[in-house]
Formats: structure tokens, C-alpha cells, sequence
């Protein structure tokens, strides 16, 4: 958008810092420093990279490679036990998608699906209300954000012990509800109180990350649409959505990816291998637990290749500016704007 | 005439009332949100464990025998704390030290594939835990690693890390440029400008990254879960889910409550008091 035109923060625009500025165009004089500069930057980036490399590109590369293998006993094609390692290329995945293990794999694949759809919109409503309010709110601001950030501080595990108590059967929601549901066994009721504690847990860091795209749009765009006679709706859908349409897509992104991923919440809170609740990274950990370790690499490269998926399709198709070129000069005008408002703001 | 204007009056006053009251309404809809299970946690915690059904707002006679229970022996918790609190602290610190440097080279310096190093750092947060764990379990257990706290760190830096170089690199984003360029004048090298001037001046941005990433590395179940099997090295979380408690209660919701408060009420302490720094570090990291 026209918003990249002046970015003075950026140090490779800001020409006249010495030592700073190797444009392509200048080179020659300030070469030394230049060579300099880039090997300073590789010294001060490979560590991060060396250390990503071993936690996360080695073990990715891995499950894709062992994903081709299976071990255990197995019988052969002649009926002698065979032990020990064999490549079955892509067998696991057959087997996976079509095969014998397809059913369970696909009811986690719609599992995983349904929370993320489910949870991340809900989150999204709930996390764009609460945001509204925030912005709103001039008494108990402070209060606010103490207990918007207590939900996102307490530990999954915890919070997954927490809703199961209160989804006991004794517990507080049945008594509340005036019904006798078992929430741990029924295969739907289960999934509500997954999609519930989940939910309650994030819909307001949705909502903290929200605000900070409101606090950026300026009050005198309201102003003059109100004059102009908009109504709060139209003012909403006009010009607050468009305006934190990039911070909420960013939002959106991740709380995708970290849905995709759930494991601690229906682990705990419903238990392990239930059909109702099971989702990949649940499917993938028992068969690990269970040494099955060429099912279970493919498992996780399934998930790994259906997050990044997500992912592309968000970055590509719904401009999600991950890396925060805009989102730079956003908190830098926020800055601005806090720094001048201050005074009138209190 | 006079009725219409009457009934106008009345409705624009009607609606300045909602609108007063609404925001007040909705503040108190969000810390009830927020806070009710939170209350119910701590109410449960401190009640007898013959009262654990019961449904008053306040224990009918307080006590806090459940938390005896916790941490009576056989149980773990103490060890699972400190065991906890070695594995968050660690992370942490290697994080800041790995992550801090390769903030600031991409904050400040100009060099090639800057964003696409940026890019690919923010890229593995992404990445699902599982995928990670299910061959470095192989691994693990192939070099001795399993019921190791190296075991539960060295996974752990693959979520702290990206976090951690994401909220150093937007706080070095905002520190006046013109620091460095004097000390540079003044004849520093970069990276006596970056020793000596940048990182006292980042001390603020490290803390908040700090605490961020403790709370992260605190609060992490799979890896843990994964990658230990002993009950002495067990870390907190994965503790408090295979709490079954000492008394002999069939769910010994109570002494579970009591625990989950023990782990929580730290984390609850220092977000209120940090809560101005961990909002900025979240919603300029918007990771996790």
C-alpha cells in the first residue's frame, strides 16, 4: 500500500549513517565495512540458525525419512517374523490415507479440522468484541487487562484440569446447565468442552492483539465519518474492519497454526485415544509411545505438511504479513501516536 | 407535535443511558469471562476435601488441607517444581544469549537474505511440536538423552527462540539509530556499539523477552511429556496431569486444584505486575 513511501526507521533507506548503508549503489569506497558489516551479521545470525537447524530442520528431514521405514516384527511375504528395520517407501502413507489405519487417521484429520474451524472463529468474534470494549472502556481499564492476560498465563495442563472439573459430572457446568451430561464420555459433549476451554483460554489474547490494531486507527477517521452521519455499524464495517484487517489476519494465522497443533487441552481434559477428541498430534504421540515410529514420523509429516499449507494459503492468498513490513511502520505511528496523545489521553 | 418531541427526548436519553452503561457492562461481561473459572480454581483449592462437591461461592469452612495433600510424599510436586523452574530458567537464559545478537544484526545491520533469514526464524514457530518430537524422541533415546533436562531444552529453544529474536528485533527496531551512529563516530566498531551502548539500553525489551519465554518454557507439556519417563524428573505440567493426589478420593478434584494454583498463582503474580510489558512484547510479537 502507499503506507511503505516513508520509512525512516529502516536502515537501509536511512542513507548518511556511516558503516550502515552497503546499497548496491555505492559501493567501492565503503567496501571494507561493507564485508565488515556481513560478517559481523553471519557471526551475530548463525548461532540461531545452527540451533534452529538442529531442533528443527534436522528433526523434520528425519520424520520424512523415517516415515519410509517400519520396525517391529512384521510377518513377510512368505510368513517368517522379520525383525528390525525395513524400507517400505511410501507403504506407511498408503496405508494411512487408504489403508488399514485410514479410519483413525481420518477422524483425527476431521477432528483437528473442526477445532481449528470452530475454535479459531469463535475466538475471532469473541476476541474482536472484547477488543471493541477494551477500546471503549475509560474505567476499569486497568482491571481489564490484568484478567484479559490471566486465562493466556495459566498453563494448558492447567486449565485442561480446571474445565474437567468443571465439566465433571458433579462439577459446576452440569449443575449450572441443570442436566446430567457426561461430558468425558458423550462423543459431542466432549468436543464442546474441548472447543470451551480452548476458547476461553484465547479468545482474549486474540482480543489484546486486536486492540493494538485499534489503538492504531486514528480517532478522527471516526469523527468525520459520524459527521458525515455513518452509523456505528457502517462505521464498523467501513472502517474499523478494513483498518485491522491486517493485525486480525496475522492473529488469525497463528491461532490456526497453534490450533492445528492441540494436544495438552483433550489429553487432559477428556483423555487419551478417544475417537471424539483425537487429533493428529494426539495420534502421532501414541503411536511413538508405542515404538511405532515409522506411522508416527508420517503422522507428524502429515500435520507438518497440512500446517504449512495453512500457512502458504494465508501468506499468499490472504497477503498475512508475517514478517511485519507494514506492521513496522504501524507500531512506529502507534509510538507517534502515544507519545503525542499522551498528554490528552489520561 | 409535543408528544413526538417528548418520545424523541425520551429515546435519545434512554440511548445516552446504554450508552453509558454498556461499556461498564461489557468490562464486567470480560473479567467475569476471564476470571470465573480462574475463581472457581482457587475456591475448589481451598475447601475440605469432604466439601469438594459443593457448590457455594466460598468454602463453607476454609482449609487448605488440599494443599497439604499436594505436597505429601510420593506425590513428586516439589521436585516436579524445582525441576520445572531448571528447565524454564535455562531455556530462557539461552534463549536471550543465542537470541539477542541475531536480533540485533537483523534489526540493524544490512546484509543479504535479511528477511528471508527473518522469514524462515518466524517460519519454525510455526511448526508443529509433535513433528519435532517424534524424531528426536529416536534420537534421544538413541544417545541416552531420555529423563534429561537437556532433553526438554534443547526441544524447548524451538519455540523460544523464534519468539524470543521476533520481540528482540521489533524492540531494537525502535531504539533510536542515532546511538549507535554516535558511538560509531566516536570510534566504536558495530559490535562495540552493540556491547556498550545497545544492550544496557535494551535491558527493558531482554526483560519483557525474558519473561515471555519463562512463561512459554513454563507452561510447556509435550516435549516434557515426551521425553521423560521418571517421576523425579518430571516437570510440573506433565506432574499435575498424572496427579492422582493422596488422598483416596476417586477424583481428588481438590488436591488438583490446589496444585494447578500452586503452578498458576506465580505466573498470575508477575503478569500482573508486568502486564504493561508482556501486552507490548505480545502484540508486537503476536507469536503464540
Amino acid at each position: 500500500m502507499s503506507m511503505t513511501t516513508d520509512t525512516p526507521t529502516n536502515p537501509e533507506v536511512d542513507s548518511g549513517s556511516p558503516g550502515h548503508t552497503p546499497t548496491g549503489s555505492r559501493k567501492g569506497r565503503r567496501s571494507g565495512s561493507v564485508t565488515g558489516t556481513a560478517r559481523l551479521a553471519s557471526a551475530l545470525v548463525s548461532p540461531t540458525l545452527l540451533v534452529l537447524a538442529v531442533v528443527v530442520m534436522y528433526p523434520i528431514i528425519a520424520a520424512l525419512y523415517q516415515s519410509l521405514f517400519v520396525s517391529g516384527q512384521r510377518l513377510d511375504a512368505q510368513g517368517f517374523v522379520v525383525e528390525g528395520r525395513q524400507f517400505v517407501g511410501l507403504g506407511t502413507y498408503a496405508d494411512i490415507l487408504f489403508g488399514p489405519a485410514a479410519e483413525r487417521f481420518w477422524n483425527a484429520f476431521w477432528n483437528t479440522t473442526f477445532f481449528t474451524v470452530v475454535t479459531v472463529a469463535l475466538e475471532t468474534v469473541l476476541g474482536m468484541a472484547m477488543a471493541l470494549v477494551m477500546h471503549q472502556a475509560f474505567r476499569g481499564r486497568g482491571l481489564v487487562r490484568a484478567s484479559v492476560l490471566v486465562p493466556w498465563a495459566i498453563p494448558t495442563a492447567v486449565s485442561a484440569l480446571l474445565w474437567r472439573w468443571i465439566f465433571a459430572p458433579d462439577g459446576v457446568a452440569n449443575a449450572i446447565l441443570d442436566q446430567q451430561v457426561l461430558w468425558s464420555s458423550q462423543a459431542f459433549a466432549s468436543k464442546i468442552a474441548v472447543i470451551t476451554a480452548e476458547v476461553w483460554k484465547t479468545a482474549p489474547f486474540v482480543g489484546l492483539l486486536v486492540l493494538a490494531g485499534l489503538q492504531v486507527i486514528s480517532r478522527e477517521v471516526h469523527e468525520a465519518a459520524t459527521v458525515d452521519g455513518a452509523s456505528a455499524w457502517r462505521r464498523f464495517w467501513h472502517i474499523t474492519l478494513p483498518l485491522v484487517k491486517p493485525a486480525l489476519v496475522v492473529a488469525v494465522l497463528f491461532r490456526m497454526l497453534d490450533a492445528l497443533r492441540m494436544f495438552d487441552l483433550p489429553f487432559i481434559l477428556i483423555g487419551q485415544q478417544k475417537d471424539s477428541v483425537e487429533t493428529l498430534s494426539m495420534l502421532a504421540f501414541s503411536e511413538a509411545t508405542n515404538v511405532h515410529y515409522g506411522p508416527a514420523a508420517a503422522y507428524a509429516t502429515l500435520l507438518f505438511a497440512y500446517v504449512a499449507l495453512i500457512a502458504f494459503v494465508f501468506v499468499k492468498l490472504l497477503g498475512a504479513d508475517v514478517i511485519g513490513e507494514a506492521r513496522s511502520q504501524v507500531t512506529k505511528s502507534r509510538g507517534a501516536r502515544f507519545r503525542r496523545g499522551k498528554g490528552s489521553a489520561r | 407535535m409535543t408528544t413526538a418531541t417528548g418520545d424523541a427526548r425520551r429515546t435519545t436519553r434512554r440511548r445516552f443511558e446504554i450508552k453509558k452503561w454498556l461499556p461498564i457492562l461489557g468490562v464486567a461481561g470480560i473479567v467475569l469471562y476471564c476470571l470465573a473459572p480462574f475463581y472457581w480454581m482457587v475456591v475448589t483449592a481451598f475447601r475440605r476435601p469432604a466439601d469438594q462437591y459443593d457448590l457455594s461461592p466460598l468454602p463453607r469452612t476454609w482449609s487448605v488441607e488440599n494443599f497439604l495433600a499436594v505436597f505429601e510424599p510420593g506425590t513428586g510436586f516439589g521436585r516436579a517444581l524445582l525441576n520445572s523452574l531448571i528447565v524454564a530458567s535455562t531455556t530462557t537464559i539461552l534463549t536471550l544469549i543465542i537470541g539477542t545478537s541475531t536480533a540485533y544484526a537483523l534489526a540493524r545491520l544490512a546484509f543479504r537474505g535479511k528477511n528471508l533469514v527473518l522469514s524462515l526464524i518466524i517460519a519454525t514457530s510455526m511448526f508443529p511440536g509433535i513433528s519435532l518430537i517424534v524424531p528426536l524422541l529416536r534420537l534421544f533415546t538413541d544417545i541416552g538423552w531420555i529423563n534429561t533436562y537437556q532433553a526438554m531444552i534443547l526441544p524447548s529453544l524451538s519455540f523460544a527462540l523464534p519468539l524470543a529474536v521476533w520481540n528482540l528485533t521489533m524492540f531494537f527496531r525502535q531504539m533510536p539509530q542515532e546511538l549507535e551512529q554516535a558511538a560509531m563516530v566516536d570510534g566504536c566498531t558495530p559490535g562495540q556499539a552493540f556491547r556498550r551502548i545497545i544492550v544496557p539500553l535494551a535491558a527493558p525489551g531482554m526483560f519483557t523477552t525474558a519473561i515471555l519465554t519463562f512463561i512459554l518454557a513454563w507452561n510447556e507439556f509435550i516435549i516434557a511429556l515426551s521425553m521423560v519417563n521418571e517421576q523425579n524428573m518430571q516437570t510440573v505440567t506433565v506432574a499435575i496431569s498424572k496427579f492422582t493426589g493422596a488422598t483416596q478420593y476417586d477424583q481428588p478434584f481438590g488436591t488438583q486444584m490446589a496444585a494447578g494454583v500452586i503452578v498458576t498463582i506465580p505466573l498470575v503474580i508477575g503478569v500482573l505486575i508486568f502486564q504493561r510489558r508482556i501486552i507490548a512484547g505480545l502484540t508486537s510479537g503476536g507469536l503464540k
